[in-house]
């Protein structure tokens, strides 16, 4: 049981890392500010959700599930109104999105 | 494994240090000093210093990154190169003689973990076994500031109130400016997500706050920690409703009574110990048994410093705020 309970930990918090690095990976790579953003967002929007599971499985208590539970619950809200503000801030100071005025201008 | 995280997040530390001074942009240098915060925050928690910890990512990393903001905007955002070539290589040699002296010293440092390091043999020994005897509380490092160290802590109240009555002087009252705009500040009323959300999160902001003012003498935390956190919701509320709105909810002269009363209450509840028999900040005299008057004691600072660091937060805050034309 307890091994059983290691490697699901190991395995969420494994597919958490991964989102991680794709989201590092992708606000080092993508071509403009929006995708890079996106990419960002996936480091506090699907990281966190595997990697607290990973932890809420493998805590000791249930008052440190329930902890986590509310750290996840917190940042599943804050996250995307952050990518929010920050994309319309963006937006509102004139930064067009790269990919559609190429697209545009190619046409 | 945890040597490999404290070098992962030292390196962090000096590139994100080398950034800030090689950056010419003001706007950027904020945003990387707010990280090197919740970075040396994450190195204070791994070495189990879990207040240090707490204070650092509360006052560092938010407050202060929003404190600079408010002064950027009152200001240009880039950094202007000034002085004479000699002057520059003159403060350049300072630094390098001071970073090298610092280097030679931490050679005598005792190394990291050493138990027979002076550290752990001076008073802490002592701390860790009259605390229970003498407030019966099990954060220690509550009992250390509250009542052991009381005067220093009474200290840091003052310097903190110095400093809010610092930036009034310098730019004045913030009733008095705000009438002489034409503008009003409106916040981000026409932004809904994130106007809605802040507004749902604000309560549970306060909430935890509060939680860390009253909890400081079981868990991380205290009077410091929840000032900032309690001063972040109303400036969240500011940013979002308007700072005007914000007023209406605490007026600057609420702000200018919370801080001078906190720290008034620091030093009254020193004063009545002298007048209950005690020394100064000698909280045993306050009740009964020992135990008790120091909780009351801790309690009583603890909200003191609370009420003084929200106050003096706030007022820093509007008087940035009612400066700038944003």
């Amino acid at each position: 049981m307890v091994m059983l309970i290691d490697i699901l930990a190991t395995g969420l918090m494994a597919i958490g890392a991964f989102f991680v690095f794709v989201g590092g990976l992708g606000a080092l790579r993508m071509p403009d500010f929006y995708t890079r953003m996106h990419a960002a967002s996936l480091t506090d929007s699907a990281g966190p959700i595997f990697i607290l599971s990973g932890l809420m499985v493998q805590s000791e208590s249930y008052l440190v599930a329930v902890k986590l539970f509310a750290v996840l619950v917190f940042l599943l809200i804050t996250a995307p109104t952050a990518s929010n503000a920050l994309a319309s801030a963006s937006l509102l100071a004139g930064n067009k999105p790269g990919l559609a005025v190429k697209r545009s201008s190619a046409e | 494994m945890i040597e490999l995280f404290n070098v992962f997040l030292m390196s962090m530390l000096i590139i994100t240090a080398l950034a800030m001074v090689s950056s010419r942009h003001l706007f950027v240098t904020v945003m990387l000093s707010g990280f090197f915060s919740l970075l040396i925050a994450a190195i204070f928690l791994l070495l189990d210093a879990a207040d240090v910890a707490l204070t650092e990512a509360a006052v560092g990393a938010g407050i202060s990154t929003v404190l600079f903001l408010g002064a950027l905007a009152l200001m240009d955002v880039e950094e202007t190169v000034r002085g004479e070539k000699w002057i520059r290589i003159f403060s350049l040699f300072v630094v390098a003689v001071t970073t090298l002296a610092l280097v030679y010293a931490a050679f005598e440092q005792p190394a990291f973990g050493d138990p027979n390091a002076p550290i752990h043999q001076h008073v802490a020994p002592w701390y860790i076994q009259h605390v229970p005897i003498h407030m019966d509380i099990p954060n220690i490092v509550t009992g250390i500031l509250g009542s052991y160290r009381g005067y220093d802590t009474l200290g840091e109240v003052f310097v903190v109130f110095t400093a809010g009555i610092g930036v009034l002087s310098i730019l004045g009252d913030p009733v008095k400016n705000r009438r002489q705009r034409v503008v009003k500040k409106a916040g981000l009323r026409h932004y809904l997500i994130p106007r809605l959300v802040g507004r749902t999160l604000i309560p549970f902001i306060v909430l935890f706050g509060l939680y860390v003012q009253f909890h400081g003498e079981y868990s991380p935390g205290g009077g410091f920690q929840a000032g900032a956190i309690i001063a972040a919701a109303i400036i969240l509320f500011a940013i979002l409703e308007g700072e005007d709105q914000a007023l209406k909810i605490i007026p600057m002269r609420g702000l200018y009574f919370l801080m001078a009363s906190g720290a008034l209450l620091y030093a009254g509840v020193g004063v009545a110990t002298m007048l209950m028999g005690g020394r100064f900040l000698e909280y045993g005299v306050l009740a009964d048994t020992m135990v008790a008057g120091q909780q009351w004691g801790i309690l009583l600072i603890e909200a003191g410093v609370g009420m003084t660091v929200t106050g003096v937060l706030l007022t820093i805050f509007h008087a940035f705020a009612a400066r700038s034309n944003l």
